[in-house]
């Protein structure tokens, strides 16, 4: 490689890197900074020390075996993201495979597409929200299930618990799954299924055998998605959830209310490694930048 | 025309100034004079379009909206104090506020009606009589020791922390028709009666107010001070609001005071902490809700004005006109015809009719259909507004609403009771 071939290489990519350097690399390294500081109730106060760390992690050893508040809150948000995950990639799975290969003309295949995303015109809250007067104690779940005498009295459990959040976490990101999904799907040759038929393949074994495997850089693209947007979330599980089921968002929210920004800015740092490794698991699964 | 006229007469005088120092940098003060605007920084619930209309009317004073929750306001003070002119803020954020110096103390001989301001702030009394005392009561922080001090000061001096505005006296709100029965006491928030049918308020430095309330009147813990906790005493709090939350006591909890008015209007919960516009919003729409008056008192509130440390000469003029005329009695009508008291309770008489002041302020029976300010009815002839009269209200106060020393334990723990 000549000289030239370097500097232009190296030019040609110092627009991207003076960006992700700005506005990503160096937020994060001041978060992290941050982090080690003290604070009072109205100033921060540059120093380093790990109090911040201890008192995320304040009584998880010593309250063994029951769960200090971070481990308890992790767990849970852990739990939703394993629950949405599961469920979205399903749905969105199922709804991609219908796209990609049941729906036949193109014309078509785009106009259904598009209607996926018609949710899309309104804001998350109001997507949220509108879940409320359905699910509520008096909602139109509750009252109809006790005017067909199924139920004597309104399922409490609804509204404001983990199955509200859930529901809420599916309907929301189920998109972000069946997006990258349909995308492999559509650059699947067909001759290869045809081919698996030919060699005497059921449906079952060309869709385990041929389909899920190309798809799977989309699967974990939507996976990656959804799980990151789930574990920063706090605004749903506040809503859905009544507010009294802890996330990890909420605590740091509460924090930088409080103008505890060090305390804040550690837990994000514990969040970001958390996220981190979850997703350093999955491309260990599949080698995305391989596939693509 | 009358625009123009002191237009000229503002542009001849300031030319004239400008002639006599021999400088002509006067210029930018020709065009704020006609442009009268107030930067406000507060959570803006004590203000509306027709208090900006009958302020434009009378003093051509615009008001430009920041508008932000109670603890968005601290931060926004410590942070950025030269992106407002005025905050609104609460008497309990001052022992945040004043050590940073961002705001500066109110000058009081400027405030024409300073004479008249409630006894409750100035000396911690009413009627004559003592009202509770524990947290952040006003008349602790009122005064500073001067202008540019960082200190609160124990005697009056002539420079005012905030200039108060709207207060009033916090109770459990309820649902007579689905509880159908009387309720008296703070501890039946907590009564496994209403298991799955309560709900508290999730802004921890006041939420843990209402839940030293509840303890006490359980009759587990006496505090010397529930607005100022020991670290124990906080553990003891939350415990016992984390036990409760996990035999599945609470509903939901809210920090939003819309959220309190549809948890309460759609029946999900029944007993609640509730802020008094809810209250009136959930009346408004015809559903029965009482503010419970309880045996132990109150938790009181109370706001007040202040100047950014970076507001200064004639915007600062501009801030204590409006200042003035905010405490000279149409706010304060209308806020009393909303269930908050004017901290000039004087000068709001002026506004109110007789009946209405009867009913909000003495505690009568109505005489007649009682509005809310928007003009749908609060109360019909006979009723008695909960709580009854000003002076029992107020005088039935337990406690202020608090900044603790130990804020920053106690943050952590209600974490842990959300989490629980």
């Amino acid at each position: 490689m000549t000289k030239i071939q370097t500097y232009s290489a190296a030019l040609l990519s110092l627009p991207f890197t003076l960006v992700i350097g700005l506005f990503f690399v160096l937020p994060l390294l001041l978060v992290v900074m941050v982090s080690f500081w003290d604070y009072t109730s109205y100033s921060i106060i540059p120093d380093f020390i790990f109090t911040n760390y201890e008192d995320i992690f304040y009584g998880c050893i010593g309250k063994l075996p029951s769960l200090c508040t971070a481990f308890s809150t992790y767990l849970s948000t852990i739990k939703f993201v394993f629950i949405t995950w599961a469920v979205t990639l399903v749905v969105g799975f199922l709804v991609a495979l219908f796209l990609a290969f049941c729906v036949r003309s193109l014309p078509m295949q785009v106009a259904l597409f598009l209607l996926c995303t018609i949710p899309f015109w309104t804001s998350n809250v109001i997507r949220m929200i509108s879940w409320i007067p359905l699910l509520g104690r008096n909602g139109l779940i509750n009252t109809g299930l006790v005017d067909v005498g199924l139920i004597e009295s309104p399922l409490e459990w609804l509204l404001y618990s983990e199955f509200a959040v859930v529901v809420a976490f599916v309907h929301l990101y189920t998109l972000f799954m069946v997006v990258p999904i349909f995308n492999s799907m559509m650059r699947i040759d067909r001759s290869l299924l045809e081919a698996a038929y030919d060699a005497g393949a059921s449906t079952w074994q060309a869709l385990t055998n041929v389909v899920i495997p190309l798809c799977r850089p989309g699967i974990i693209i939507g996976s990656i998605f959804v799980v990151t947007i789930v574990m920063g979330d706090f605004i749903t599980i506040g809503v859905m959830g009544g507010q009294q089921i802890a996330s990890v968002g909420k605590i740091i929210n509460v924090e930088m209310q409080y103008l505890q920004f060090p305390a804040a800015a550690a837990n994000a740092v514990i969040l970001i490694i958390t996220t981190l490794l979850i997703i350093y698991g999955m491309t260990r699964i599949v080698d995305v930048r391989k596939e693509l | 025309m009358a625009k123009t006229l002191s237009r000229r007469t503002m542009l001849k005088t300031t030319g004239a100034a400008a002639a006599f120092t021999g400088v002509s940098l006067s210029a930018p003060n020709v065009i704020r004079a006609n442009d009268k605007v107030v930067r406000y920084l507060g959570t803006a619930t004590t203000m509306g379009s027709e208090i900006d209309k009958k302020l434009f009317e009378d003093t051509g004073i615009k008001v430009q909206y920041i508008p932000v929750t109670t603890d968005e306001v601290t931060k926004r003070v410590l942070t950025q104090p030269n992106s407002f002119d005025i905050v609104d803020t609460e008497y309990f954020s001052l022992p945040k506020l004043v050590p940073s110096g961002n705001i500066l103390g109110m000058d009081s001989t400027r405030i024409s009606q300073f004479d008249k301001i409630s006894t409750t702030h100035t000396l911690g009394e009413i009627g004559g009589k003592k009202i509770g005392d524990q947290g952040t009561a006003p008349k602790k922080v009122f005064y500073l020791k001067d202008e540019f001090s960082n200190e609160f000061s124990d005697e009056p001096t002539r420079w005012a922390t905030l200039i108060p505005t709207v207060f009033n006296a916090d109770t459990l709100g309820i649902r007579p028709d689905l509880i159908g029965r009387p309720i008296s006491t703070w501890a039946e928030l907590l009564n496994p009666e209403f298991k799955g049918k309560a709900s508290i308020l999730n802004i921890p430095s006041i939420g843990i107010m209402d839940a030293a309330m509840v303890v006490e009147s359980m009759g587990e813990y006496q505090y010397p001070d529930k607005g100022n906790m020991t670290r124990e005493e906080i553990d003891l709090t939350i415990d016992i609001l984390i036990e409760a939350k996990q035999q599945g006591h609470f509903r939901a909890l809210w920090s939003d005071f819309n959220e309190s008015v549809n948890l309460m209007a759609s029946g999900e919960v029944v007993i609640q902490s509730m802020w008094s516009p809810a209250i009136t919003a959930v009346r408004t729409q015809g559903i029965p809700c009482v503010y419970q008056p309880l045996k132990e008192g109150y938790r009181a509130w109370a706001v007040g004005f202040a100047l950014s440390a970076a507001t200064k000469g004639y915007q600062a003029d501009v801030c204590y006109e409006f200042i003035n005329w905010y405490l000279s009695g149409f706010v304060g009508g209308h806020l009393n015809r909303q269930g908050y008291y004017s901290a000039v309770p004087s000068t709001a008489k002026e506004y109110m009719a007789d009946y209405e002041w009867d009913y909000w302020m003495l505690g009568k029976p109505a005489t007649q259909d009682i509005m809310a300010p928007d003009g749908k009815k609060l109360a019909g002839a006979g009723e008695v507004r909960d709580g009854g009269s000003f002076e029992e209200r107020m005088g039935g106060v337990a406690c202020w609403n608090a900044t603790m020393d130990e804020n920053r334990y106690m943050v952590r723990k209600w974490n842990e009771f959300v989490a629980a």
